[in-house]
């Protein structure tokens, strides 16, 4: 009884400010939009501002540079983000794209054809993410942080052992052709993250799989309650970060003809941030593919522009960790004025 | 309890239980959380589960939806003993719960929280997880079943992150309708709603009995009591202790079952 009197009040209060305050909803939900639509302004006005300072910036050979350049990071994001969607994290990426390039050398030196060392690295990849995702839920982990961390640890101490600390040159020509310019001057592997995107696009937003990630991502324990199969759901999305990061090894074995276990060094936090600079939530259940590519593209650019103008190497690391910090900030900003509409619309409710 | 179900006076006309617990035991660790426990609930009615904190309420409930199972005692779903081993099994034998904390996605639309772990998906060959979503159908769904329960949301296409407590409430309740086909069990629903929210979701509790489902209501507010439910079974310390229809008149003698005066 007493519980009901007092939320009972609090609606009642907030029923007496919504009258003083007639326009307070609108300008919550034109700040709330232009907060989704923040990275994409931000991304336009550093393309407008690079423009203007680098004449060689926004030329088509540039262009399909970045892209290139940012091809691995997009892949991998894009698994990295399904991971952060279900409250997750998946710090193993970089040493699994590391491990995988070199297995793949290795395996194209003891004679297997083009076909098979793909499908050596990415299966070797989603064997990684299938660790991660067992380990967690089924060895009954407090976080995702610990086995991925344990995997990071281990994927490096194997590439390294592997390839004997060294790069092992030599790939298949077709894999090298992924580093090459394809068609309308863009190299191959921007075909792969395009094609990436489009198949996790499908099961993350058309298929009922995506729907119970987001699901298990908004409200685990809700997810277990309405019968949604809540263990498989995280397992395969680490499952899914590996392969891309066996995708990613492919594209990255392409680009410099070999493997290499000092590949994919700082991958993990590359895709971290491209997932939330992008404007993903690290809250989980909130974002998309396209924040994941979007966050990836900044950084590209952000890095290549600090070229451009010769900026220190140094710098790009400053520049970076900065535009996290406002991404996270704006993370926080959006929840609390949604919690702002939320009472608002209590006062109002007739 | 036959006898006690025959002075319940209107719950006397239905038949055979739709849902029958018998002698329901649950502990934990050293806690006797339930002590031989029986209740009954009939199609059509409304079945008040009342008792102080750390009754067992919450316990009985969970045990009823498949979020715990029972030490000792058996669920009976229309004559037959079933094992309720988890949420989806619960679910899938025709009980629903509305949850104390709602189980809501606050990352989801009111229509994608209706249909969660129960999508329209087609094509039917393949496993659920793989099929597409009919998110037309599901939104065209949603859209009658509020307009059949008058329940009225500012935008369907948005988060029910943005909505306030009343209307979270509803769609909590509203989504139980959906799959319903024998109970419904909510816990505490008026528990965080101001006086015109808590009339809008008390007619919702209505029309689930309306539509000829059993509905366990556990509340602590007597008036909602005495207004909706058939019988009040009463819980103390694990054990129950009485079962009557309630009025107004004996309204005093609940709460004395309730606090043990």
């Amino acid at each position: 009884m007493p519980k009901t009197e007092n939320t009972s009040t609090a609606v009642s209060q907030a029923s007496m400010l919504a009258p003083k305050r007639p326009g307070a909803v609108p300008g919550l939900a034109l700040g709330l939009a232009l907060l989704s639509a923040g990275p994409v302004i931000i991304l336009l006005l550093l393309i407008a501002v690079l423009t203007f300072l680098s004449p060689y910036f926004l030329t088509g050979r540039n262009l399909s540079n970045i892209l290139g350049q940012t091809a691995v990071i997009s892949v991998v994001a894009m698994g990295q983000h399904l991971v952060i969607l279900t409250r997750g994290i998946d710090l193993s990426v970089g040493s699994n794209v590391a491990l995988a390039s070199v297995v793949g050398a290795l395996s194209f030196h003891a004679g297997a054809p083009a076909i098979a060392v793909i499908a050596v690295m990415v299966g070797c990849g989603a064997a990684v993410g299938a660790i991660n995702g067992l380990f967690y839920v089924f060895g009954r982990l407090p976080h995702p942080f610990i086995i991925t961390l344990a995997t990071l640890s281990i994927a490096k101490g194997l590439a390294l052992q592997l390839a004997d600390g060294r790069a092992i040159p030599g790939m298949p020509d077709s894999i090298d052709a992924l580093g090459r310019d394809a068609v309308w001057g863009l190299p191959g592997s921007v075909f792969v993250v395009a094609g990436v995107a489009a198949v996790l696009f499908t099961v993350a937003r058309t298929m009922v799989w995506g729907r119970w990630i987001y699901a298990v991502g908004g409200r685990p324990d809700a997810a277990l309650r309405m019968g949604i199969p809540v263990s498989w759901v995280l397992v395969s999305v680490y499952v899914i970060s590996g392969l891309c990061a066996g995708i990613g090894a492919v594209i990255l074995a392409g680009r410099t003809d070999a493997g290499s276990p000092l590949f994919g060094n700082l991958l993990e936090l590359d895709t971290i941030a491209a997932v939330i600079i992008g404007g993903a939530s690290f809250l989980g259940g909130r974002g998309h593919l396209g924040h994941a590519l979007i966050g990836a593209i900044m950084i590209g650019v952000i890095r290549n522009a600090l070229n451009l103008l010769n900026v220190n190497v140094f710098f790009q690391l400053i520049v970076i960790g900065v535009v996290i910090v406002i991404a996270v900030e704006s993370d926080v900003l959006r929840n609390y004025l949604e919690g702002r509409v939320r009472v608002m619309q209590a006062g109002r409710q007739p | 309890m036959t006898a006690v179900a025959a002075n319940a006076g209107r719950a006397a006309t239905a038949d055979q239980p739709v849902l029958a617990v018998r002698g329901a035991t649950k502990r934990f660790g050293s806690v006797l959380a339930l002590d031989d426990v029986s209740i009954e609930v009939r199609r059509g009615e409304i079945v008040g589960l009342l008792g102080d904190n750390g009754a067992g309420k919450s316990t009985l409930t969970k045990c009823i939806s498949g979020v715990h199972q029972l030490d000792a005692g058996a669920i009976v779903l229309d004559g037959a003993p079933t094992q309720i081993r988890s949420p989806a099994d619960a679910r899938f034998a025709g009980i629903e719960t509305v949850y104390q904390d709602l189980a809501l996605f606050d990352n989801l639309t009111p229509g994608q929280n209706f249909f969660a772990g129960r999508e329209l998906a087609w094509p039917q060959w393949l496993p659920r997880g793989l099929r597409f979503l009919q998110q037309r159908r599901m939104d065209a769904e949603t859209r009658v079943l509020l307009a059949n329960l008058k329940v009225t949301l500012p935008r369907l296409d948005a988060v029910v992150a943005m909505m306030s407590g009343g209307q979270r409430q509803a769609i909590a309740v509203a989504r139980s309708t959906v799959f319903a086909r024998k109970v419904v069990i909510l816990d505490e629903p008026t528990a965080a709603l101001g006086l015109r929210e808590s009339r809008q979701v008390l007619n919702l509790v209505a029309a689930l009995r309306d539509q000829g489902n059993a509905v366990i209501l556990i509340t602590h507010n007597m008036e909602h009591v005495v207004e909706l439910a058939d019988r009040a079974v009463v819980l103390r310390q694990g054990r129950k202790v009485g079962e009557l229809a309630p009025t107004k008149d004996n309204k005093q003698e609940m709460v004395s079952m309730i606090v043990g005066a």
